[in-house]
């Protein structure tokens, strides 16, 4: 404090607005009584906050306090009281400095009128919570694909309808047995734990569905019981409870292996979905025809090769090249007689050039004549044919004109 | 090997991962991995069988400990 002195004034002693409230905080924080007090009054104002903590204001005709509960309390709690709730709070006065406001820190709060029953839950719970009833040790794994679910709640109870609903909906291959109780009153402890034993001693049930619907804290307390408590424990078969709402703890889902907020959410959690059971299903056959499909093709392709190399040592193999040869062969005669037969044309070009060159028009041509008797045409071969007066036809490579012997020659 | 159509779902889905991941594990002899290939389409039949068919069967617990339907 001595610090914070301002050195400017020296008859009074001042303080910043931190100094002096983190001061009266230490007042309160310092005061044993102030934290560990159980505030009695009627909630004003309640904000669930999306963090998760609580704040609300407690009063009464004379009087407001601010309070809060943190959330990690909060989840705790399995009672959120309401506007106009009288209720109990127990917890620690504080200041809030930045605020300057004092209020209260709780860290339990339980209905005014139920106080009793909630003091019977925190000490039975805490009783139990001693003996190891609760460990995580002892709850006991749940079947993947329960084949018999057991249900332990009222036949015409709504939350058995859901249950059914539920299971139709997701897990139809489940067989479902009632183990019928009444769920509230002051028998129902004794049949809830009676129902228990008799689907551990009579049935082969994979898990048990221990339910109740939403109601009153009163309605709910057959499920506060030790007797019920120590069913659930000590139950062979593994045991989910759902009873009330998502804010409703009760000393069986404690003992439970596992605890569903209502009784649809034990049943989801009781089994696998169905649609997803086939969505992986198919996913298996998938990898099964392609695993078998990749197989077969390392298979085959090694047999190919196998045949491959077997044929080309096969007696097929070798009479198809002797074919192969055959046919070479013969392309090659071909080629040959190709050769052959162009040296024969060019030879008769040559005979018919040498042919043309004899024939009579081109012997006219170089300038001799042919003669004939005009009279019958036939060819004068010889002088003695020839007498003086004959007409004859000489025919020149131009033209022909007519003329007559005078004289004969001698031969 | 037990019967397939007897095999409970989850008997027979469980023998069907078994068997996926023998197949994926590599190498094996050609005849054993049709076998094991022909068995797995057949557990897949029965699961698919079991799950189509499915009608959620309620019955009540009756004081002498038989079963009643419901």
């Amino acid at each position: 404090m001595s610090q914070g002195k301002n050195q400017r004034v020296v008859m009074i002693d001042t303080y910043s607005v931190a100094e002096l409230t983190a001061y009266v905080r230490q007042l309160f924080d310092r005061d044993e009584r102030m934290q560990d007090v159980w505030v009695e009054g009627e909630v004003s104002n309640m904000t669930r906050a999306a963090s998760g903590h609580l704040y609300f204001t407690l009063k009464d005709s004379r009087a407001q306090l601010k309070c809060v509960m943190w959330r990690s309390s909060a989840e705790r709690q399995s009672y959120i009281p309401d506007y106009g709730d009288a209720i109990l709070v127990h917890g620690a006065i504080s200041v809030y400095e930045q605020n300057g406001v004092y209020q209260l820190y709780a860290d339990r709060i339980r209905p005014a009128g139920v106080g009793d029953l909630y003091l019977q839950f925190e000490q039975l719970k805490a009783r139990l919570e001693a003996e190891g009833l609760f460990d995580l040790a002892r709850k006991r794994p749940l079947p993947e694909y329960p084949r018999i679910i057991g249900v332990v709640t009222s036949a015409d109870a709504a939350a058995f309808q859901d249950i059914q609903n539920v299971l139709r909906r997701r897990y139809p291959m489940a067989e479902v047995i009632l183990s019928p109780t009444l769920v509230q009153g002051v028998e129902a402890p004794a049949q809830i734990v009676k129902a228990l034993n008799k689907l551990n001693e009579q049935t082969d049930c994979d898990v048990i569905l221990l339910c109740r619907g939403g109601g009153s804290i009163e309605d709910l307390w057959a499920f506060n019981d030790e007797g019920v408590a120590r069913a659930v424990a000590a139950s062979r078969i593994p045991v989910i409870s759902g009873v009330g709402h998502e804010t409703d703890f009760t000393i069986a889902d404690f003992a439970a292996d596992l605890r569903a907020p209502t009784p649809s959410a034990a049943a989801e959690l009781a089994t696998p979905d169905s649609m997803e059971l086939r969505a992986t299903l198919d996913e298996i056959v998938r990898a099964l025809d392609a695993s078998a499909t990749t197989t077969l093709r390392q298979r085959r392709q090694r047999v190919d090769d196998q045949v491959w190399s077997l044929r080309q040592v096969s007696p097929l193999a070798q009479v198809r090249n002797a074919r192969q040869r055959i046919d070479d062969w013969t392309t090659l005669l071909n080629v040959g007689q190709r050769a052959r037969l162009r040296l024969l044309r060019e030879r008769l070009a040559a005979r018919t050039a040498a042919l043309a060159s004899a024939s009579p028009s081109a012997i006219l041509e170089r300038g001799y004549a042919i003669v004939t008797l005009s009279e019958s045409g036939e060819r004068l071969a010889s002088v003695d044919e020839a007498k003086p007066g004959v007409g004859v036809t000489v025919q020149l490579h131009d033209g022909e004109f007519k003329a007559r012997v005078e004289e004969q020659g001698n031969s | 090997m037990s019967d397939i159509q007897e095999l409970t779902f989850e008997v027979a889905f469980e023998e069907l991962e078994a068997i996926i991941e023998r197949l994926d594990s590599g190498e094996l002899p050609l005849d054993e991995s049709v076998n094991l290939y022909e068995r797995g389409r057949k557990l897949a039949t029965r699961c698919q069988a079991l799950l189509d068919e499915a009608e959620l069967r309620v019955q009540k617990l009756m004081d002498d400990g038989s079963l009643e339907a419901l």
